[in-house]
């Protein structure tokens, strides 16, 4: 078995990322853990930490938090506040090109620049997941109903994707010729951004939370099952009339995370019992990494090689977990 | 779902027209709470106190589920709301959501038992109505929201008592017992109550359904000095009778401190029937199939089942067309083996209900 080496948060794990060698664990108690750097811990959000993300260029986390504040962590344990929305719980959180940031709080979004310009955007209905295209500057919301597109720097009307029900998590294909979203039913809906072409994705027992995409977006990896559910998007039409990979199936325990290895045709998998297995795509081939315990798995990530892997759990449990030296 | 009940954290609703007094029933759970701390949930925040307490602000979205069921719907913002609130867990030991004047209750209801996520974190503890005495007739005359919020309630503070003469107290509790018989109704000045009365009430638990014996509910009801004038349509005895409040029929006069409403502007009404023994197959396909096609009329329903050869009482509750139901304990010797159901809602049908329900006596 891998080496794993642990670490106690003091709360949920809501994020887990490697900003550069350094492994950073963000809990919802509002602290930012760190394994391999010269700091262990640093107080960021007062009043809870909702929700994390590493910036595009890979050195930073971004947080919000219950306490209205917007903030970049480094890997040395620096906070810089990027925003402030006072007495507004930011729990959607986003990070952009050219060091952009986009967050939300109920019905209004706002992306700040890297300029500190602050731009805002408002929706009939609540905000419910964020997502910046691949190219350009363009910002993907679900929300009830479907997905609205905005421009960010130019003026023009935003593009609408309708498709009735409440849309949660939102990811554009990373060659930005997809958008998926995950629904409060038990599905995934997606458009072919060309022609706005609908696909439904279906059959899963529980509600999709966690959503990874595998090297060249050729899968879209989903928990929501009791096997890691990977729908193939590499032909013309997506995963349309194509059944998915099952991996890491297990009778006793649902997939809580997962996340796709960076370059490798292989996915890690956290299961509602703790358990966390990474499983390759053609032969279905796996390998225990850590043993059930300490909550659900909440948080997965890889370093930038893929050698190690980072994982948190609801319960506080973290660790990097080394598959090659 | 009882055994994992214990480590849930409990949630109350508060509904209230605009008012009525629901923020200083809230500052008094606030401030008089000894050692729990509550995560609350408000559509704006107002003059609320909050020391030790976790205060979140959430505009209302209501979500009409994707399964054709038209009152299939939940509160969005709040299953957002709990799921952040449980990257938080050691941090409160109740949720309270305070619900806008206009809000219908279903919707807030209906997200603790039809989202699978909140539904493991958090369980509806009771819906509390706050009433204003002076002007909830009005209310009720003007909008469907103060009726629903009666009917939906578990608990009913009948404020303002102060700024109303006893007789004017007598007509409007009869009005409020008209839509919803089963509630507990406490009369209070400025919210004062003792919290218990109002947290942990355990009202859609089946372990714990309120005894559905109308003595019960009698004896409540005098605790409170409530005393009826001979005419007041008030009936004590309906629940037997499935009564079905129908103001048309020949025999009803009002005196004068009824405070019946002559233009029947009341539409929920309660049902309450009473039989023997049930088959439980007839009685299953038969409450699925009523709140299937009458479950956007059906506000609450509740009951307490004797199935034939069933050593144990069977407990139903639903909210629309959720449905669930349980075994809760052996009967004991020395009550009466009987099936009970109560049915609140708007444009039932109590004739055809009564006729279905009779017709799941075992043979």
């Amino acid at each position: 078995m891998p080496v794993t080496a642990p670490l106690d948060t003091d709360g949920f794990v809501v994020s887990a990322s490697f900003l550069g060698d350094v492994a950073a664990f963000a809990s919802g108690e509002g602290s930012v853990f760190f394994a391999g750097g010269p700091e262990t811990q640093t107080p960021v959000h007062k009043n809870g930490l909702l929700c994390a993300t590493p910036s595009l260029d890979g050195k930073s986390l971004i947080t919000g938090g219950g306490d209205g504040r917007i903030c970049k962590v480094h890997s040395d344990g620096r906070v810089e506040e990027l925003a402030e929305q006072p007495r507004k719980w930011i729990d959607i959180i986003a990070a952009g090109p050219q060091d952009s940031v986009a967050y939300a709080s109920g019905r209004t979004a706002w992306v700040r620049l890297k300029s500190g310009e602050i731009k805002e955007f408002q929706l009939p209905r609540a905000f419910a997941g964020l997502a910046f295209a691949p190219k350009g500057m363009r910002l993907a919301a679900s929300r009830y109903d479907g997905v609205t597109l905005f421009w960010v720097n130019a003026a023009g009307d935003p593009q609408e994707l309708s498709w009735k029900g409440a849309h949660s998590l939102v990811t554009y294909s990373p060659e930005g010729k997809y958008l998926v979203t995950t629904m409060q039913e038990n599905a995934l809906h997606g458009w072919r951004l060309a022609d706005s072409q609908d696909m439904r994705m279906t059959g899963y027992p529980g509600k999709v939370k966690s959503v990874s995409w595998s090297a060249k977006g050729k899968y879209l990896a989903t928990s929501g099952a009791q096997a890691a559910i990977l729908w193939p998007f590499m032909g013309k039409s997506g995963p349309m009339g194509q059944a998915p990979l099952e991996l890491g199936v297990r009778g006793d325990s649902m997939v809580t995370t997962v996340c796709c290895h960076p370059t490798e045709e292989m996915v890690a998998i956290g299961y509602q019992d703790g358990m966390v297995m990474a499983v390759r795509f053609h032969d279905n081939a796996e390998v225990l990494l850590r043993r059930p315990g300490a909550g659900p798995v909440s948080a997965l990530a890889w370093d930038k090689k893929g050698n190690r892997l980072a994982f948190g759990t609801e319960e506080g449990a973290a660790g990097v977990i080394t598959l090659v030296d | 779902m009882s055994e994992a009940a214990d480590s849930r954290i409990p949630v109350t609703v508060l509904t209230g027209y605009l008012g009525a007094g629901k923020t200083t029933l809230l500052n008094r759970i606030l401030s008089e709470n000894h050692g729990t701390r509550y995560a609350v949930i408000v559509n704006e925040f107002g003059e609320i106190g909050i020391d030790n307490d976790l205060l979140v602000e959430s505009d209302e979205e209501v979500y009409e589920m994707n399964n054709g069921c038209i009152c299939c719907t939940v509160r969005g913002d709040l299953i957002r709301t709990v799921e952040n609130l449980m990257k938080r867990k050691g941090a409160f030991d109740a949720i309270i959501v305070e619900t806008t004047g206009v809000a219908d209750p279903a919707p807030v209801a209906q997200t603790f038992f039809m989202d699978d996520d909140v539904r493991e974190a958090a369980k509806l503890d009771a819906v509390v109505a706050v009433v204003d005495a002076r002007h909830v007739q009005q209310r009720l005359k003007d909008t469907k929201e103060a009726e629903d919020q009666i009917a939906f309630s578990d608990v009913i503070l009948l404020n303002k008592t102060d700024l109303v003469s006893a007789e004017e107290l007598t007509g409007v509790e009869a009005a409020i017992r008209k839509i919803n018989p089963y509630a507990k109704i406490h009369h209070t000045e400025r919210c004062q109550i003792a919290i218990s009365d109002v947290l942990d009430r355990g009202a859609f638990e089946l372990d714990r359904i309120l005894d559905l014996d109308p003595e019960f509910l009698k004896k409540a009801e005098l605790a409170h000095d409530h005393e009826c004038g001979p005419d007041c349509d008030h009936d004590h005895d309906h629940h037997h009778h499935g009564h079905d409040h129908d103001h048309g029929h020949a025999d009803h006069e009002c005196g004068p401190d009824c405070d019946h409403d002559h233009e029947d502007t009341h539409s929920v009404k309660s049902f309450s029937f009473t039989v023997g023994d049930l088959d439980p197959k007839v009685f299953f396909d038969w409450i699925n199939q009523v709140t299937q096609l009458q479950g956007p009329n059906i506000l609450r329903m509740k009951g307490i089942l004797s199935f034939k050869d069933d050593p144990q009482r069977y407990v139903v509750q639903g909210i629309h067309m959720i449905v669930e139901g349980n075994h809760q304990r052996d009967w004991r010797d020395d009550e009466k083996r009987e099936s009970r159901i109560v049915f609140i809602g708007r444009e039932l049908d109590g004739a055809a209900l009564k006729t279905a329900f009779e017709a799941c006596v075992a043979e």
